[in-house]
């Protein structure tokens, strides 16, 4: 199994360490509901350097990412910025999401861990033609200090640039190989450190030191789900097209003459009839677990992710529903009916980072 | 080891049974299951009256990460739920041995009780 550069640490942490995509990782260290907690409200770190990272080189980089990338990377080409969206196949099926980030004049992008050999393969094959070099950066950490205290807490770490201070959302600088970027998958406030392995055991110990609590892949799920924020895998696959899996708004058809890949596939689509993503609130006593059917006086549907949500103290899920809900309907819980509201899947209101 | 109270006996699945000064059967989870699972969430009681086959599922636990079966470790009549646990399933999590007990049952057959393990060979099965 894969071991980031922090394994030894999570042990001697106590964490219960889980087999994630072939990478031991640490689901929680003492109670996912404690680690939830701190980073809404205070700060906490994690480990998420299973993450993929690849670096480019060479060649017209913005002219690859136009045609792989369904959201328009001229949005940041010119910025120190990171852009959200989706990797498509011919057929509008969602392969991946990621996030680019460029500054300094340099691209580098962060995607999933289970997709890494499928993309890598993705990007190799359509760089050629535009003379684009794809390097994976096996050799990098990611490091993620999120909740509201997290910038203080980042800027009293010895070796972190303090312009990091000054980003905005989104905002994303290069200190030689290192990138800090203002990005999360928590709803909340912070950066994201995608540094070499080697630097990473000394920022985690610094940030333990200033009272970050680590945090397991456990709470990352709840905060995410709670931030309305897709899981890949779960709330979008293969099989979807992103008008179904709420990410129609990351779709970039405003430059006509940009031919991505995926484009043709989706403009058949008539996005009036699509099933919608929603957020679900259980109201009766229970929890939500991809799966589960749905029904309203409309149609019917299927919980994508679903937990319990220690903010909101009920059960909660994103959906994949037919259209026509309205308010409310009916959850089927082991041959039960139980009753949920139909809400926007961004749960919290007060999330600081909007995607 | 040293904190399983030696009257209980398990199935490996992590229940425990304590046979009452009455007769009747408490059942419950391990405090190695309730760390396993981590904070409990939810709690799906059996109902009063229903009857139970042992080794098979009577009630379920939800932890944030998941939903596990909980297998009675005897057959019988469940004679009285924990209904703490609908308002407070997290006692599970404090006192699994105690106060966090699931439900209660007359047995059907007192020799099943033969098939469960001793706190002895049960700490075994959780250290492998």
């Amino acid at each position: 199994m894969n071991k980031t550069a922090l394994n030894k640490s999570h042990i001697e942490l106590g964490a219960k360490m889980v087999n994630f995509s072939n990478w031991e990782m640490p689901i929680s260290y003492t109670s996912l509901i404690e680690e939830h907690n701190a980073v809404r409200n205070t700060a906490g770190i994690f480990d998420v350097s299973h993450m993929s990272v690849f670096d480019f080189n060479g060649g017209d980089q913005v002219a690859f990412f136009e045609k792989i990338f369904a959201n328009d990377i001229k949005k940041i080409s010119q910025d120190n910025k990171a852009i959200y969206g989706a990797l498509l196949n011919e057929e509008g099926g969602i392969l991946d999401d990621l996030i680019i980030y460029h500054a300094s004049g340099k691209f580098r992008l962060v995607s999933n861990c289970s997709t890494r050999e499928q993309n890598r393969q993705w990007y190799e094959k359509h760089a050629v033609e535009f003379g684009v070099k794809v390097i994976e950066r096996s050799d990098m950490g990611i490091l993620a200090i999120q909740g509201p205290d997290a910038l203080n807490k980042i800027l009293a770490i010895k070796g972190i640039d303090d312009q990091v201070s000054n980003l905005s959302s989104f905002g994303c600088l290069f200190d030689d190989d290192k990138l800090y970027a203002r990005t999360g998958y928590t709803g909340e406030d912070g950066l994201e450190l995608i540094v070499p392995s080697t630097d990473i055991n000394n920022l985690w110990e610094q940030a333990l030191g200033q009272g970050c609590m680590p945090i397991g892949l456990g709470a990352r799920d709840t905060l995410r789900l709670e931030a309305g924020l897709n899981l890949y895998g779960n709330d979008m696959t293969l099989d979807n097209h992103p008008y179904e899996s709420n990410l129609g708004w990351t779709i970039d058809m405003s430059d006509e003459n940009r031919q991505f890949i995926g484009k043709e596939a989706l403009l058949s689509i008539d996005q009036s009839k699509s099933q919608k993503i929603v957020g679900v609130i259980l109201r009766d006593k229970g929890i939500l677990r991809a799966g589960y059917e749905i029904t309203h006086d409309q149609g019917k549907g299927v919980v994508l992710s679903g937990s319990y949500s220690p903010t909101l103290q009920s059960s909660i899920g994103l959906a994949r529903v037919d259209n026509g809900y309205k308010e409310n309907g009916k959850v089927i819980i082991r041959n039960k009916e139980l009753n949920i509201d139909f809400v926007s899947p961004r749960f919290l209101g007060q999330g600081k980072i909007s995607l | 080891m040293s904190d399983i109270p030696g009257d209980l006996k398990f199935l490996s699945s992590h229940e425990w049974a304590r046979v009452g000064s009455d007769g009747a059967i408490t059942i419950g989870i391990s405090e190695h299951a309730q760390d396993l699972l981590g904070d409990i969430v939810f709690v799906e009681l059996p109902e009063v009256g229903q009857s139970v086959d042992a080794e098979s599922d009577a009630a379920i636990v939800e932890s944030v990460k998941a939903a596990s079966d909980i297998y009675s470790p005897l057959s019988g009549e469940v004679i009285e739920v924990n209904v703490l646990l609908e308002d407070q399933p997290e006692i599970i999590n404090s006192s699994p041995y105690e106060d966090g007990w699931i439900y209660k049952l007359t047995p059907a057959d007192m020799s099943e009780l033969d098939n469960l393990l001793s706190p002895e060979d049960y700490s075994e099965v959780c250290e492998d």
